[in-house]
């Protein structure tokens, strides 16, 4: 499945979900769409994966380029990830301990200081 | 002896087609299905570093996937970029995939070789006989002949 994307305000986080295949030939659209909503303003970013069906290194790495640039602009990056096989890819790269993951998307809204999701 | 062979010029939209070829020869062969998402990723992140590879050094050679399935599933990846350029597989520390300082390339190429290293039991990168390149040969058992 082609790759899909929309964004939405949620309790003044500015979600953005996708949907599809991110890999080496659809990730630079998922780049560009947060570039622009960084330049646009948005500082509490969160990415639902939960419509993604592949997700390989290089969009693992565009995940990681925006976290960072969010740093640098005093934001915060978390992601919604509950399917296993995506979170086992975090694990295997070590990601997971990268990003703040969260099983919904109450839970990455609700989480004040960006500290992740409580264990 | 290859059952199935796959060429495709090095653009990023033919990546997709290989992983999808790659997964139904597997299914075909006998892999078990809850394999089959790791046969997937593991055959796109070889062809994502063999078009990597190719474009870095302005080469429009094919990248070549040969799959097959005599005893056990078998996959290569075929590139033709100088050798050197495949020493910088490492798999990246925690510490270090947040770091400033390193490149996006640096980052997906980290980050590919773990997921390459983490998901195939039976993995080997090593020089082509023939010229210049670099094959990436993954096994997966089959349950049926």
């Amino acid at each position: 499945m082609e790759l899909s994307l929309a964004s939405r305000t949620v309790a003044e986080h500015t979600v953005l979900e996708v949907g599809g295949e991110v890999d080496v030939y659809t990730a630079p659209r998922l780049r560009e769409r947060l570039v622009e909503l960084v330049d646009a303003g948005a500082r509490n970013v969160v990415v639902d994966l939960g419509g993604v069906e592949f997700l390989d290194s290089t969009g693992l790495g565009v995940l990681v380029g925006a976290m960072k640039r969010l740093r640098v602009a005093n934001g915060r990056f978390g992601l919604v990830c509950s399917k296993e096989p995506l979170l086992k890819i975090f694990r295997i790269t070590a990601l997971d301990q990268v990003f703040p993951i969260y099983p919904t998307i109450e839970a990455a809204t609700e989480d004040g200081d960006g500290s992740g999701p409580a264990s | 002896m290859a059952t199935v062979r796959l060429s495709f010029s090095p653009a990023p939209v033919h990546v997709r087609t290989a992983r999808l070829v790659g997964v139904a020869v597997a299914r075909r062969a006998g892999v078990a299905e809850e394999l089959l998402d790791e046969v997937r990723l593991a055959i796109g992140e070889a062809c994502t570093r063999a078009v990597a590879l190719h474009n870095q050094y302005g080469l429009p050679d094919l990248v070549t996937v040969e799959m097959s399935d005599s005893d056990s599933y078998a996959v290569r990846v075929i590139d033709h970029a100088p050798i050197e350029a495949s020493v910088g597989l490492a798999k990246l520390p925690p510490d270090e995939l947040a770091d400033e300082s390193l490149t996006d390339e640096a980052l997906t190429t980290g980050v590919g070789f773990a997921l390459l290293a983490g998901f195939v039991d039976d993995l080997e990168v090593r020089p082509v006989e023939d010229g210049p390149g670099t094959q990436v040969r993954m096994v997966w058992p089959v349950q049926r002949r």
